[in-house]
């Protein structure tokens, strides 16, 4: 709006009368330049200023109620967990090659239970490179190819059903395992769930019905709980892979046996379910661990940025540590814990904090400089695996389906002994059972607490509405940097026409020159979006290279270079012709183009931002100042002082740095330091960014990119 | 033991008094040989494959013809037959269910289960005998009068969105049926309240003294019914008067020491129970006004077979002891569809007094295991698909393999077909596209017209009327698995047609699964007692077979419910915005036209530097004055300001740094 009032303002004799927004509005576009210095170094610092702002998690949902119950979880339950651990670890039972054996052990030890176990076979459906997917929801996958009988996963699946309730919910509990060579931890987590789930036969407390999914981890723990829950929500009706199971005599052997084996009922080898699933906890026990303190880590990021409802986390947080004296951490950065910068930063905020609280008492803001550190080294994780949207583990696939699910990973302390695993045994049961047990205490789904947020530590959060300060600061110059631009750009053609023709031109000829200038900027708009278009086959590209067979990273990259540019020089020459004699009659035209992409960067920021946060901000961060920099490189050169110079040496530093295999290596190269980096690395990256957010990318950069070389 | 009693007599007496006494001043004498009003008690128990055993409470009262004894009954609850009377209803049932029937396990094909499972929640239908224009009028006064003498919410039925009329696929009632259900309505006792008062002793006597609340909602399975039939307001044919099943049936854990038994090594042995350890409580004699008052044990068809008992050896049996001696034994007549049969035992309460009162114990000695009877096909049901847009409902039946030889027996002429009857009906916000009905038999997808025999649709209309969807499904006999789906769109409501925690989601009832080609019957070698059991004698009529599927939940999108308040203040900023510069300008007119000559007049400066000279006076709340102040100087006043402000706040900060 700014802009038309602008552009009608200085086309047109001035009007006196001017509404004061819009007077503030001109005032901000006339000093752009300051502005968007301020803004941007405002945006930054409310970024570093994050961890400060934090706020402490609370439980938001009432009916939660966590640890209001005591647990119920005893020694019986925990020694029935260590005859399982036993079992599973006892050398006979590995005999087998494809690790059937064990899978029976556990569905056995559910049917004793009398909970309803039954196999669901499911073929390894690898994560394809599938750019072209990203706004289909999850599908029932395509009509799978032949598969060999040797390449199948089982997933063991015990349900209890509650005895009072409808049937209506459920709670899901995973736990990964490999049954081909599983270490303590797997069978450990295994033990934790049986005691659970055999307290959980009995209680009569449950409303919800519980899962208990022991997936096959020996194709990705990812996989087997995404093939579970596809055939969960999208099952074929119409398989054409089960004559081809049939053929297989190993899975048929397997149901079979059980189903001699059992005299009861409650086994069945085909896939069972219970309701609606309400929640999902993964149950993960590491093996080793160099900490001197029985540790929970949470894992919480799922595709595409998308959290689990905060206040999972926070029972799940609470029970742990007021409950069974548990620390619980989440993923941090941890090359940064280590930086000295960082650290006196820190120090500089208490040391502000310390002056604003002697000025005012209740200015407590402040937080100590080591725990600013950790606090922003676990914001820039939370950021950065939300930037990147790929799950941080198998709550994920849970995500996809609206399930609200986190992994939770014990590291126990040390020791093999048996008091020491009875303990883990019965504390991590305690706390599976209370998160169980607050679930299943929810009447309505979870919706209270927040779900967009960025965690600064397990208990201190950021909320949307003070994140989004930081980057609305970012991207704030951009729309008056374009308006400015546009503004020059026509008023300078217009001093120039006016100086070259005479006062008394004629009027409609005026007229039609300023209705060609007024639509000047669609010739601009035209080559961005044709550098648009490029940037968008590029990304497409990596789908086609995928589908060649056997090619190394390394290679796979190099056709994807080639090709891009050879894209880039075939579209320069179809489409390019108009913009070249263009950008030949009109020097200034650049400005124009400037303008038009900023607009264009602040448009696709601001939709980014609501889409995943996280990547809007770090695009925001390297775009930003790229995009306010950005000049022709030949008038730089043409100027010839100092300061042109030094914006040249920016453009040409912050092109390449912004650059994302550039980016990546550099960010590589910092914490690994530059030996490892590979160019196959990217590849290996990009493949695994199923989020689009490449997308996003590789275009706005080429687009800066291009015109700042002239 | 007459001593005992006497209290109860007295009660019984004071009270027919008093009727008496009403007739006379009504002037109406009752005829003698009319048909008299009768109550009759009984329970049924039933171990369960799964070590439970099931209880099933049947109370039957019958009231005489209404014309010939006025509105006045002895023992027929008045209440009954006020409702009977007013909305001329010639069936009804309301059943309130907690739990789930677990047919799996619990059975489906003998009569107990295909008439006591029901679905969770509320389940009401009703035939009217009124013409089709008055039946949406009964309904509603029904539900509302229902929802008051039951305590529970029936009167959210009286919308049209929340009833049917199922025209041919709800067995249980042929005709104007009018059907609706419930599936969130929580059961408890304050249902189960009224509903023993209907019963001339309450809970006070007889076999319903056994009904403990704790014990009775500790269950797994908790079903509370009530069945009228009624002929008496027929214009033609016999009239019968109106009868009253009142039945509840619960399944429920024996011993829960469950957890110590698990490790013991004769853990499938099943546990032994008592009526006495079951509900902490006894019988101490029959209610006195009950006619038939017994107790029957049943063992279920597979469980004599499985026992080794036949009709030889079942008064010595060897794997389990009785506590009491039964009264009489029937053995089920031998049927073409299974081969091994059910053994009843009959206790008679009347013997038992208050001193020696009945409490009837099972002590099983071996391990046994059998498996209850099912439905030829096991159907569930369940939701596709995510996100909040669309989704599909799948109903996937699969073949029990039980009644294998009994379908064999039903084929004829080599076509062997299985007839499925599928009704649906789903709420208008599950908005269900019929043409995207989809059939897959045996893994394969079918034309629909190959598999669908008939089909009735009757579309939701928005806040109207639900969708209703009868499917008549040929299947062939060898068929082992089948699957219906059909797609919806998830539909927006307004924020006040929300329910309470609408989070929650959205239920849509129970789908009804019947297979009219069968029918469960349980016919005892005849005896003459038999016939006064109504148990028995409803035992031995052709109930449908039929299932009820889970009841699903569908997550709709749901508002911020606090959205109201955040639209309410924004909008309301927003009008304040624009009423504030709409008066500003219509007040400011003048002045700005004047200010416009002037400024024509003295225009000399260049645009911009004037636009901020004004818009730095603006900023700085001081009234125009742009024709003699240049904006150098305006701005530098402006910067001296500024710094003026900045060096009193720094001395203010640095006063109060330096002396706290």
């Amino acid at each position: 709006m700014a802009e038309t009032k602008e552009k009608s303002l200085s086309d047109e004799k001035p009007k006196p009368r001017v509404r004061p927004i819009v007077r503030l509005g001109i005032f901000l576009i006339s000093h752009s330049f300051h502005v968007s210095v301020v803004c941007c170094t405002a945006g930054v610092l409310a970024l570093f200023l994050l961890p400060v702002l934090a706020k402490n998690t609370y439980i938001s949902e009432n009916a939660l109620m966590p640890g209001s119950a005591s647990p119920m979880l005893s020694n019986q339950h925990v020694s029935d967990g260590n005859r399982l651990v036993k079992d599973l670890t006892n050398p006979n039972s590995k005999s087998s090659e494809t690790g059937i054996e064990s899978h029976k052990i556990i569905a056995q030890y559910m049917l004793d239970l009398g909970a309803e176990v039954s196999f669901h076979k499911f073929h390894p459906q690898m994560n394809q490179f599938h750019p072209l997917h990203f706004f289909s929801s999850p599908d029932s996958g395509k009509i799978q190819e032949n598969y060999s009988c040797s390449s199948y996963g089982i997933n063991t699946v015990g349900i209890i059903r509650a005895p009072h309730g409808d049937g209506k919910e459920a709670i899901v509990l995973v736990t990964p395992y490999n049954a081909l060579k599983s270490g303590f931890g797997e069978a450990l987590s295994l033990g934790i769930a049986y005691s659970v789930f055999s307290l959980l036969t009995q209680v009569t407390w449950l409303a919800k019905d519980i899962i208990w999914l022991v997936a096959d981890s020996q194709y990705g723990e990812y996989a087997a709980v995404a093939a579970w829950l596809r055939e969960y929500q999208t099952p074929k009706f119409s398989s054409l892979s089960t004559p081809n199971a049939e053929m297989c005599p190993d899975v048929n052997n397997l149901f079979e046996l059980k189903g001699h084996s059992i005299s009861g009922s409650k086994f069945s080898n085909s896939f069972r379910r219970a309701g609606t699933m309400a929640s999902a906890l993964v149950l993960k026990v590491r093996d080793q661990n160099e900490q001197f303190e029985d540790t929970i880590s949470i894992y919480a990021e799922a595709s595409n940025g998308q959290m689990p409802n905060l206040d999972l986390i926070n029972v799940v947080n609470y029970l742990a540590v007021h409950r069974q004296g548990l620390r619980v951490n989440v993923e941090k950065l941890w090359s940064l814990l280590n930086s000295s910068w960082l650290k006196s930063l820190g120090e500089i905020f208490e040391s502000l904090a310390k002056v604003a609280k002697s000025l005012y008492p209740k200015w407590k803001f402040g937080i100590p400089a080591t725990e600013y550190v950790e606090g922003t080294a676990t914001l820039a994780s939370s950021l950065y695996y939300q930037a990147l949207g790929v799950p941080t583990g198998p709550h994920g696939a849970f995500r996809d389906y609206q399930v609200d699910a986190i992994t939770l990973e014990i590291s126990p302390k040390f020791s093999l002994d048996k008091v020491w695993r009875n303990d883990i045994l019965l504390r991590g049961g305690r706390l599976i059972e209370g998160v169980i047990r607050s679930v299943n205490n929810l009447l309505e789904k979870f919706h209270q607490s927040f779900f967009l947020y960025l965690l600064t530590s397990p208990s201190k959060f950021v909320s949307v509405g003070v994140y989004m300060i930081a980057f609305a600061f970012l991207i704030a110059p951009l729309p008056m940097v374009a308006a400015s631009l546009y503004v020059d750009a026509n008023s300078s053609s217009n001093c120039s026409k006016g100086d070259s023709s005479t006062p008394s031109a004629i009027t409609d000829t005026d007229e039609h020159s300023i209705a060609i200038r007024s639509w000047r900027w669609l010739n601009s708009a035209k080559l961005v979006f044709i550098v648009h278009l490029w940037g968008a086959i590029v990304s497409l590209l990596p789908y086609f290279i995928s589908q060649i067979p056997d090619c190394s990273p390394t290679t796979s990259f190099m056709i994807w270079v080639l090709l891009s540019i050879l894209s880039l020089l075939t579209l320069n020459s179809v489409l390019a012709s108009p913009l070249a004699c263009a950008k030949a009659t009109q020097e200034k035209e650049w400005a124009l183009v400037k303008s038009v992409t900023i607009s264009s960067v602040f448009i696709g920021l601001g939709l980014m931002s609501v889409i995943n946060f996280a990547t809007a901000e770090i695009g925001a961060l390297l775009m930003v100042p790229m995009c306010l920099l950005a000049q022709p490189l030949k008038l730089d050169v043409r100027a010839g002082t100092l300061r042109s110079f030094c914006r040249m040496i920016c453009n040409l530093v912050l092109g390449h740095i912004a650059f994302p295999p550039a980016a990546l290596f550099l960010l590589k190269g910092m914490l690994d330091g530059f030996g490892n980096a590979n160019v196959g690395d990217f590849w290996m990256w990009v493949e695994s960014l199923w989020a689009w957010n490449s997308a996003t990318y590789l275009f706005i950069v080429e687009v800066t990119y291009i015109f700042s070389h002239g | 033991m007459v001593l005992l009693q006497r209290p109860h007599i007295l009660l019984l007496l004071i009270g027919t008094h008093q009727f008496l006494q009403c007739w006379i001043a009504f002037g109406s004498v009752n005829e003698e040989g009319q048909k008299q009003e009768e109550f009759s008690e009984e329970l049924l128990l039933k171990p369960l494959p799964d070590h439970k055993l099931l209880a099933h409470f049947h109370f039957q009262s019958s009231g005489p013809p209404s014309t010939s004894n006025g509105c006045h009954h002895h023992l027929f609850p008045k209440a009954i037959s006020q409702l009977v009377q007013k909305f001329r209803i010639k069936e009804m049932e309301l059943s309130f269910t907690k739990g789930r029937w677990n047919y799996e396990s619990w059975g489906g094909f003998d009569p107990l289960s295909s008439s006591n499972a029901k679905p969770p929640g509320v389940e009401l239908w009703a035939v009217f005998d009124v013409p089709q224009h008055h039946i949406d009028a009964s309904w509603k006064n029904l539900t509302h009068t229902l929802s008051g003498l039951f305590c529970a919410s029936i009167n959210f039925l009286e919308s049209t969105a929340t009833y049917s009329t199922p025209e041919w696929s709800f067995p249980p009632a042929s005709g104007n049926v009018t059907y609706g259900t419930l599936p969130c309505e929580a059961v408890c006792t304050e249902n189960l309240t009224p509903w023993l008062k209907l019963l001339p002793c309450r809970d006070k006597a007889g076999i319903a003294l056994l009904l403990d609340r704790p014990s009775l909602y500790r269950g797994f399975y908790h079903s509370q019914q009530l069945h009228l039939t009624s002929t008496g307001s027929s214009s033609e044919g016999i009239d019968s008067g109106i009868i009253l099943e009142q039945t509840l049936t619960v399944v429920l854990q024996p011993n829960s020491e469950m957890a110590i038994e698990v490790h013991a090594s004769e853990k499938h042995i099943q546990p032994s129970w008592s009526l006495s350890s079951i509900f902490g409580k006894q019988v101490s004699g029959r209610c006195v006004l009950a006619k038939p008052s017994s107790v029957y044990l049943l063992l279920d068809r597979g469980l004599p077979a499985a026992n080794g008992l036949t009709s030889e050896n079942f008064w010595s049996n060897p794997s389990f002891e009785l506590s009491a001696n039964p009264d009489r034994i029937f053995l089920e007549e031998s049927s073409s569809h299974s081969k091994s049969l059910s053994i009843l035992y009959m206790f008679q309460v009347e013997k038992y007094c208050e001193s020696e009162p009945f409490d009837i114990g099972l002590m099983w000695k071996v391990p046994v295991a059998w498996l209850c009877q099912q439905t030829p096909l096991h159907a569930s049901r369940f939701l596709m698909g995510s996100g909040n847009e669309r989704a599909a409902i799948a109903i996937s039946l699969k073949s029990t393999q039980f009644t294998e030889g009994f379908m064999s027996a039903n084929s004829k002429d080599g076509s062997c077909e299985l007839r499925v009857d599928v009704f649906q009906v789903v709420p208008w916000y599950v908005k269900v596209y019929f043409h995207s009905l989809r059939v897959f038999v045996d893994q394969q997808p079918r034309a629909v017209s190959d598999i669908i025999e008939k089909i009735h649709v009757s579309p939701s209309k928005d806040k109207m009327s639900p969708g209703v969807m009868e499917v008549v499904l040929k299947l062939p006999c060898r068929v082992n698995t089948a699957a219906l789906t059909i797609e919806f769109d998830k539909g927006f409501l307004r924020i006040d047609e929300y329910l309470p925690d609408a989070n929650q989601g959205f239920d849509i009832p129970s789908a009804i699964i019947s297979f009219p080609n069968f029918h469960a019957s349980m016919v005892f070698l005849e005896d003459d007692s038999l016939n006064k059991s109504p148990l028995l004698s409803k035992f031995q009529e052709k109930c449908p077979v039929m299932s009820y599927t889970e009841v699903l939940l569908v997550p709709l999108t749901t508002p911020d419910f606090s959205m109201p308040y955040n639209v309410i203040t924004i909008t309301c900023t927003v009008f304040a915005l624009y009423f504030g510069s709409l008066l500003n300008v219509l007040q400011r007119r003048v002045a700005e036209e004047e200010r416009f000559l002037k400024a024509k007049a003295a225009k000399k400066t260049g645009r911009l530097p004037l636009l901020l000279s004004k818009l730095s006076a603006k900023l700085r709340g001081r009234r125009l004055e742009p024709l003699h102040s240049p904006p150098s100087s305006s701005s530098f006043i402006n910067s001296k300001l500024v710094l003026k402000v900045i060096l009193v706040a720094g001395l203010a900060v640095g006063w109060q740094y330096f002396f706290s």
